[in-house]
């Protein structure tokens, strides 16, 4: 079931990207493709032969293969349509974040291996980025955490399930907080913007410059997950009504008619924030992710302080 | 020419004569041309910067046994032409880039077309030549042949010298000349500490298309036809300021209603590129929804050209002699309706970028030309304009249609991205106003008048706005109606050094915002 879960997760991420894709499309009064483009974008990729630069070494053409893995294998600590699998036990939030952790770094190591400088110069931005983002995030998910009083996705995803619609400040702040910090993470605008042909400007896609073929299939199909991993954690953790809590086909059903819904409205959501604000400046980055931080900051605060007590 | 133009150059010529300067003034045509002597070539710089006389263009010419070595300058709208003569045996003259730093690049182009040596030129290194053609050889001289002397493979531009920097934390970051998006070829070699930008240096010449050496031998219709493709951008601006120069040059003077034909063609090129490039610079900072809608209403625009005129872009419209094609007061009509359309489109989609906090976070005080730097480089068009330099051909030089109409220049003082972006906007208001006021003026008649072959040796210089800003072509012709030389300067030749300053002390990351707000041409630059 989980296995199912995880296939479901990654054979879904391209759509959310095709979708996000018409969402914006649609705002910029252009013709979208078709929502399937993704998939056939991948296909088209994994058919190319690979380039791969005389320099570069072993790190290069293992890293999307590592990238992928470690991508799918945090996917599958998070729950899509159901929660209290059997696997569900193995692996907490902080082992979700390590895994994409350990994508990142070989991601960066592939950038700077071949020894251009625009590998190089991404590299360097995506660790600052990621640097700041990194503590943002997991300020956001203790905050949950405290409250369910566990790091498991799943138990706290069914704690909140079971406490029903309360209002909770910290939730709301760290709900922000994520939000911000999802942003950032998958290089959407204003932190990163994925569409661009400008070199100097570009902080994930100068790290992927030199890939090509299925090794840039794996890469895009990577980033197309954590865009969807990231989705779905805020879907699911501040909004889970609809999650599958047995394992029965109806249930199960509903609960994948709700996430695909959920993550809809958020991509529609993206698309409009997009649509609306230019990129940032580089260093307001750091402003920017502060902002994560104290918020992810504040909602502990409030939890202890307001939450804590009953 | 009102008085205190012509005081300017009397004053100027006798404070030469008082330096020791032999000056021989010569009319040509349009023009004034001065010509002294060589070893005073320096000299005449530092006069003229003293006299505040703004650096225009540069080029050579090979004649037999001699070179015939040309400068232009201007002040107050009045263009001083000078001219120098040195032999074959001995070719040198001392640089004019010393005083002038707008002259560095063009006395490079010189020296690696024609193997004049300018002493005291502060950069000694190749500028056009990369490795096309070799060592000894020169293409502009008249024994090189025209279709030159190319290898299988030219092989590639390496260990060009470029300026080194050394210390902890100083990386170099070379981009181009092969872009990821599709866009001309140019290198930039960047140094830079984290993302701070300490220097950047240009490397040009990777679209060189030799069009000076194949101009030569051309009769005017073909010579027209090529200036249209010196830059495809500034096809209306580039053909225009070659026909000019030809006319004055054969003495023909195009009918009224020709001139009033070539404003609209000219204005209509300038609203086209200006809403691209206002598009292209909020693409630059991702705000992609302005991009589609700049480019959505340039299309329409460009469309009508199209239905109009025939060609998208204008190409081939101005001949010698006059325009290929008419408008009709159908046409007339058409267009009128198409600036309401465009004013109103435009309103809407200024009031978004306008309102958009993020966007002005990016492009106020970035990208910062100081108006002392644009005047020091003698920056043109909008660059210049957005940097408090008011120039402007069709008001300070005027040349028909304009001199019959009066408008205003657009200038802005800051100098940011912000203001090369909102001195476009109100060009394109401008340019709006001009053609409405050229449809209600265009005189009836004939739209071409019919070519008379000059006299051989017959030149002449003639300046026009492109889009870009002031166009300066230079033309001679040889016996049989045939182009013996012919010299365009791209406003881009004056602006790229520009870029090189402007984007000191900002990000890497914002290079190509900076770059899009100056928007040089490559192939105009290259030639």
């Amino acid at each position: 079931m989980a296995i199912v879960q995880t296939l479901l997760f990654a054979a879904l991420a391209p759509l959310l990207a095709g979708w996000l894709k018409w969402c914006k499309c649609f705002l910029q009064n252009r013709r979208a493709p078709s929502l399937f483009q993704s998939y056939r974008d991948l296909i088209k990729l994994t058919r190319k032969q690979p380039v791969v630069a005389e320099h570069a070494s072993w790190v290069f053409t293992r890293a999307p293969y590592i990238i992928f893995s470690a991508t799918v294998l945090a996917a599958s600590v998070v729950p899509l349509i159901a929660v209290n699998l059997p696997t569900s036990a193995i692996a907490d939030v902080i082992v979700l974040v390590g895994f994409l952790g350990s994508a990142r770094f070989f991601l960066a190591l592939a950038g700077l291996d071949i020894g251009t400088a625009f590998g190089g110069m991404g590299s360097s931005r995506e660790m600052t980025v990621s640097s700041l983002a990194e503590p943002a995030m997991l300020m956001a998910v203790f905050t949950l955490s405290m409250t369910a009083s566990t790091t498991n996705l799943s138990v706290g995803i069914t704690h909140v399930l079971n406490e029903g619609l309360v209002l909770r400040p910290s939730f709301v702040f760290a709900l922000f907080a994520l939000i911000l910090v999802a942003v950032a993470e998958t290089g959407r605008i204003p932190i990163d913007n994925p569409t661009t042909h400008l070199e100097l400007t570009m902080i994930h896609e100068a790290m992927i410059l030199e890939y090509s073929g299925r090794h840039l299939a794996l890469i895009e199909w990577a980033s197309q997950l954590k865009l969807m991993l990231y989705g779905v954690l805020i879907a699911n953790i501040f909004f889970p009504w609809g999650i599958a809590e047995t394992i029965s086909l109806q249930s199960l059903l509903s609960g994948l008619l709700a996430i695909v819904g959920k993550l809809a409205v958020l991509a529609i959501v993206l698309a409009i924030s997009e649509t609306l604000v230019a990129k940032m400046r580089l260093f307001r980055v750091q402003e920017y992710l502060s902002f994560a931080y104290l918020l992810g900051l504040l909602g502990m605060l409030s939890h202890i302080i307001l939450e804590a007590s009953r | 020419m009102n008085s205190t133009t012509a005081n300017w150059q009397t004053a100027f010529f006798n404070q030469l004569v008082l330096k020791g300067c032999v000056v021989e003034r010569i009319s040509i045509a349009s023009a004034m041309l001065w010509q002294i002597e060589s070893r005073d070539w320096q000299l005449f710089a530092e006069q003229g910067l003293e006299e505040q006389l703004r650096w225009v263009a540069g080029w050579a010419e090979h004649n037999q046994s001699q070179f015939l070595v040309n400068a232009c300058f201007e002040k107050q709208g009045l263009y001083l032409w000078l001219r120098t003569i040195i032999t074959a045996e001995k070719p040198e003259l001392p640089s004019q880039a010393t005083v002038y730093p707008a002259a560095s690049r063009s006395e490079r182009h010189t020296r690696d077309m024609f193997g004049i040596e300018f002493i005291g030129h502060p950069d000694d290194r190749r500028w056009t030549r990369h490795k096309a053609w070799s060592e000894n050889s020169y293409p502009l001289r008249k024994d090189f042949p025209v279709q030159g002397t190319p290898d299988h493979i030219t092989p590639p531009d390496m260990d060009y010298p470029f300026v080194k920097s050394h210390g902890t934390g100083v990386y170099e970051i070379p981009v181009g000349p092969v872009h990821a998006g599709i866009i001309e070829p140019g290198h930039f070699r960047f140094q830079a500490v984290g993302e701070l930008i300490l220097n950047l240096e240009e490397r040009l010449g990777y679209v060189h298309k030799g069009i000076e050496k194949i101009a030569e031998g051309r009769v005017p219709v073909s010579l027209a036809r090529l200036a249209g493709r010196i830059s495809g951008d500034t096809t209306v601006g580039h053909a225009w300021a070659a026909c000019m120069a030809m006319e004055q040059a054969a003495g023909i003077s195009i009918p009224p209603r020709a001139a009033f034909l070539r404003g609209i063609l000219a204005e209509r090129e300038r609203v086209a590129n200006h809403l691209g490039d206002m598009g292209a610079i909020c693409n630059d900072v991702a705000f992609i929804f302005a991009q589609m809608q700049f480019t959505r209403i340039r299309e329409l625009w460009l469309r009508t050209n199209a239905q109009l005129f025939g060609h998208r872009l204008l190409m081939d419209r101005i001949i010698p002699g006059g325009v290929a094609c008419d408008l009709t007061d159908t046409g007339c009509a058409l267009i009128r309706q198409d600036i309401v359309r465009l004013r109103n489109e435009l309103a809407d989609i200024l009031m978004a970028v306008d309102l958009n906090s993020t966007l002005e976070d990016r492009l106020y005080t970035a990208g910062y030309l100081a108006p002392e730097l644009a005047a020091a480089y003698g920056a043109v068009g909008y660059v210049g304009r957005a940097s408090g330099q008011r120039f402007d051909v069709r008001k300070d030089a005027p040349y028909a249609p304009y001199d019959q109409i009066s408008f205003k220049v657009a200038v802005e003082a800051q100098g940011d991205i912000a203001s090369r972006f909102w001195v476009r906007n109100k060009e394109i208001n401008s340019a709006l106003k001009l053609i409405e006021k050229f449809i209600d003026l265009l005189p009836p008649g004939d739209i071409m008048t019919a070519w008379r072959e000059p006299l051989a040796g017959s030149e002449s210089l003639a300046a026009v706005e492109g889009w870009r800003g002031e166009i300066v072509s230079y033309v001679r012709f040889e016996a049989d109606n045939k182009i013996a030389r012919f010299y365009s300067r791209d406003p881009s030749i004056i602006n790229w050094p520009a870029l090189e300053k402007l984007v000191l002390d900002n990000i890497v990351p914002d290079f190509p915002v900076c770059n899009k707000s100056l928007n040089g041409s490559y192939s105009g630059n290259d030639l």
